[in-house]
C-alpha cells in the first residue's frame, strides 16, 4: 500500500513558487499577446481585400489545426535551421502559445463582431462616420460585452497551455515541479499539489468570469 | 426645377445580383420639398432612398445632393472612404428599426454624430443635443439608456441624432412600419413639424394619408420604375395608373393624422 507523504514538498517550496510566478507571468504575457494576435487576425478576415483575408485565414487554420505541443518544438528546433532565427526557449514558446491562442481568439472576436446587427454600422456611415470609426465607437464596444465570456474561457485555456513549456526546459511550476519529483522520488504528491496550485488559481477565476456574464446578461 | 433642385437623380440604375431594383430612375427634390416614395415592397423604393445617401452604392447613373455630385458606371471611380463619409454626414437618414446605439444614453447617441464626425467640443455638442431631444419633446429622457423607451420615442431619438448633424436633406425608411399602431402618431408629428420648418425630405412609407397630408410630390414605384410621379394630393385622389389605383384601393386615403400622444 502507498504511502502518501506531501509533508516532503515543503522542502521544495521556494522551487514551487518560482514555477508558480513563471507560470503566471507568462501567461499574462501569452493572453495580452494572443489577444493582439487575435485582434490582427479577427481585422484580417473580416478586410475588404483577399489578400489579407488569405492570409489571416492561413495564420488561424494552421495554429488552430495543429497541436500546440509540436508548434512549440517546433518554434524553438526547427526555426532556427529553416530560417537562421535563434530564440530562447522562453521568446520561442511565448510565441508559439501567443500564435496559439491568438488563432482562437481571433475566432471569438470575428464572431462577435459580426454578431452585431448591420443596422448599427448603417447608422454609424449615415451620420457620416469612417469604417474604422463605426468600428471603434459603435460596433466594438458592442461586440467586447459579447466577447468576454469566451475570451475569459479561452484565456484560462491558455493558462493550463503554459505546463506545456516544460518541454523546452522554461522553469514554470510544472517544469520546476519535475525537478522536485525526480529528486524526491514523490511523483504522485508532486504532481497532485501542481494540479490543486493550478485549480487554486483558476477556480476563484472561473466564479468571477460567471459573475460578470450574470452582469452582462442585467444590462442587456 | 433642376436648377433649384436639392436633390437630383439621373438614370440611376442598381441590381443584386440578376435582380435589376432600380431601372433608369430619375428623380428631383426641390430645396424645401418633401417627396414621399410609395409602392409595394420589392419595388425599389428603400433602395432608391438608400442611394441618396449612398449606402448603397448605384451600378449606374448620378446623384447630386446640394453642390456635392456622383457619377456611377462605366469609367467612373468609386468615391473613397473619406468622401463618402464628408457626404454623408450631410444627410441625415431615419431607419425602420431605430438602430440606435444601445451601448449609449439617448443624450450620447445624439452627441454621436457632432463629437466623433464633426470633432465638436463635448459641451457645445451636449448643448446642441439637449436642444435637439426638447425639439422632439425628450428633453427628459437625455439619461435613459435606448432599451428603456418606447418604439415611437426610440424614433424621435433617432430622428434628434440625425438632426443633430445638421443635414441639409433628410431620409426617412420606413420610418413609422415598426411601431405599434398608437405611437406612429407622436413619430409623424415631429416630420410634419419639420416639414413646415423647411426641410428638404424624402420620406419611404406607407402612411398614405399623412403622405396626402405632408408631402408635395408623391412617386409611386413599382418593380424598380417610377410608375407614377405628381402633387401629393392630385396622384392619391385622382391617380392615372392602373397600378397605381390597385395599390392605393389598400389603404384609405384621407381621414385625420393618427392622434398624436402628448411627449411622454
Amino acid at each position: 500500500m502507498y504511502q502518501w507523504d506531501f509533508g516532503i514538498l515543503w522542502t521544495y517550496r521556494w522551487l514551487f513558487l518560482n514555477g508558480l510566478g513563471v507560470t503566471v507571468g507568462f501567461t499574462v504575457v501569452i493572453v495580452v499577446c494572443g489577444l493582439l494576435f487575435g485582434l490582427l487576425g479577427a481585422f484580417g478576415t473580416l478586410s475588404r481585400f483577399k489578400p489579407l483575408r488569405l492570409l489571416a485565414l492561413t495564420f488561424i487554420e494552421a495554429f488552430r489545426c495543429t497541436p500546440i505541443l509540436v508548434q512549440l518544438i517546433w518554434f524553438y528546433y526547427a526555426l532556427p535551421i529553416l530560417a537562421g532565427v535563434e530564440m530562447t526557449p522562453i521568446t520561442a514558446s511565448a510565441l508559439a502559445l501567443s500564435l496559439y491562442g491568438g488563432s482562437f481568439y481571433s475566432e471569438i472576436i470575428r464572431g462577435g463582431i459580426i454578431s452585431i446587427d448591420r443596422g448599427q454600422s448603417e447608422a454609424g456611415a449615415a451620420l457620416g462616420m469612417t469604417p474604422v470609426q463605426t468600428m471603434r465607437r459603435i460596433v466594438l464596444p458592442q461586440a467586447i460585452k459579447r466577447m468576454i465570456p469566451a475570451l475569459m474561457n479561452q484565456s484560462i485555456i491558455q493558462f493550463k497551455n503554459t505546463s506545456l513549456v516544460s518541454v523546452l526546459a522554461v522553469p514554470d511550476l510544472v517544469y520546476q515541479s519535475q525537478v522536485a519529483a525526480h529528486d524526491s522520488y514523490r511523483p504522485l504528491e508532486t504532481y497532485t499539489a501542481v494540479a490543486v496550485a493550478y485549480a487554486a488559481i483558476l477556480i476563484p477565476l472561473t466564479i468571477l468570469v460567471r459573475r460578470g456574464e450574470k452582469r452582462l446578461a442585467v444590462s442587456e | 426645377m433642376s436648377e433649384t433642385s436639392k436633390i437630383e437623380i439621373r438614370s440611376l440604375r442598381k441590381s443584386f445580383g440578376n435582380n435589376e431594383v432600380l431601372k433608369n430612375i430619375n428623380l428631383d427634390v426641390a430645396k424645401g420639398g418633401v417627396v414621399a416614395l410609395i409602392g409595394p415592397s420589392g419595388s425599389g423604393k428603400s433602395t432608391l432612398l438608400r442611394c441618396i445617401n449612398l449606402l448603397v452604392v448605384p451600378d449606374g447613373g448620378s446623384v447630386r445632393v446640394g453642390d456635392t455630385r456622383f457619377a456611377f458606371g462605366d469609367g467612373s471611380k468609386l468615391p473613397d472612404v473619406r468622401t463618402l463619409a464628408n457626404f454623408r454626414a450631410t444627410t441625415g437618414m431615419v431607419f425602420q428599426h431605430f438602430n440606435l446605439f444601445p451601448h449609449m444614453t439617448t443624450l450620447q447617441n445624439v452627441m454621436e454624430g457632432p463629437v466623433t464626425v464633426r470633432r465638436m467640443a463635448k459641451a457645445d455638442a451636449e448643448t446642441l443635443a439637449r436642444a435637439q431631444l426638447a425639439k422632439v419633446g425628450l428633453a427628459e429622457k437625455a439619461d435613459q439608456y435606448p432599451a428603456t423607451l418606447s418604439g415611437g420615442q426610440k424614433q424621435r431619438v433617432a430622428i434628434a441624432r440625425a438632426l443633430a448633424m445638421e443635414p441639409d436633406v433628410m431620409l426617412f425608411d420606413e420610418a413609422t412600419s415598426a411601431l405599434d399602431p398608437e405611437l406612429v402618431g407622436e413619430v409623424l408629428n415631429v416630420i410634419q413639424q419639420l416639414a413646415s420648418e423647411g426641410m428638404t425630405m424624402v420620406i419611404v412609407t406607407h402612411e398614405i394619408a399623412f403622405a396626402r397630408e405632408v408631402a408635395d410630390r408623391l412617386i409611386f414605384m413599382r418593380d424598380g420604375v417610377v410608375v407614377e410621379e405628381g402633387p401629393a394630393r392630385q396622384v392619391i385622389d385622382n391617380p392615372q395608373e392602373a397600378a397605381t389605383r390597385a395599390f392605393l384601393n389598400h389603404f384609405h386615403r384621407t381621414g385625420a393624422l393618427p392622434p398624436a400622444t402628448t411627449a411622454s
